[in-house]
């Protein structure tokens, strides 16, 4: 499912608002949480899961072309920790879903 | 303090002039639907934001952390989110506002 599809289906089951409110809304919401994250805050969603930061700390890297040693900076990357309904219902799909990527 | 989706739908009112009952469903909506597309096995790409990948993890052994006694963890399928490149170049410059 792609951000167009995830629009259009919240457009169909939002009936009374406009497809433009729907697709502004979900571009709001993501932007939303790419903010929150970008100032280091976390996002919690019950049942969905919590995104924070993960802390990576300095390196030395290379360049996989030429070999040559690289310093990396510390950095953090977004981690994603799915919660507890996400997981059990994900999980409970297994035997019947075929993964579709 | 962590954002919720009180302050996502917070937003909508306040940014988008959606009704309160109108901002807070389609928040839940949202998150609903992702989890659906999950559930159904379906991966979740978006744009500007990071993929949400299913992956079947089969058995393998484990251990309880606090008696050592050894347990298979049973085989299962995972939720892992991956991160755009957009997110995390935003990211990564929050990380450089952090070293000064």
């Amino acid at each position: 499912m792609t951000k167009s599809e995830l629009i259009d289906i919240l457009a169909q089951k939002q009936k009374q608002l406009a497809y433009k409110d729907v697709e502004l809304a979900v571009k709001t919401m993501l932007e939303h949480m790419a903010q929150c994250l970008a100032n280091g805050e976390r996002i919690e969603i019950r049942g969905f899961g919590s995104f924070s930061l993960h802390y990576r700390p300095p390196r030395v890297g290379r360049n996989p072309k030429t070999g040559d040693s690289v310093e990396l900076e510390a950095k953090y990357v977004p981690h994603f920790k799915p919660g507890k309904e996400m997981r059990d219902r994900v999980n409970e799909s297994m035997e019947t879903k075929p993964i579709i990527n | 303090m962590a954002l919720t989706k009180a302050e996502m739908a917070e937003r909508l009112f306040e940014e988008l002039g959606l009704n309160k009952r109108e901002a807070k469903e389609i928040v839940e909506q949202f998150f609903e639907e992702i989890r659906g597309a999950l559930e159904n096995g379906q991966q979740v790409k978006l744009s500007g934001f990071g993929n949400f990948d299913l992956r079947d993890k089969k058995q393998r052994p484990g251990r309880n952390p606090k008696t050592g006694q050894e347990i298979p963890i049973t085989a299962r399928r995972v939720v892992t989110f991956r991160p755009g490149q957009k997110l995390k170049a935003r990211v990564e410059a929050y990380a450089r506002t952090q070293q000064q």
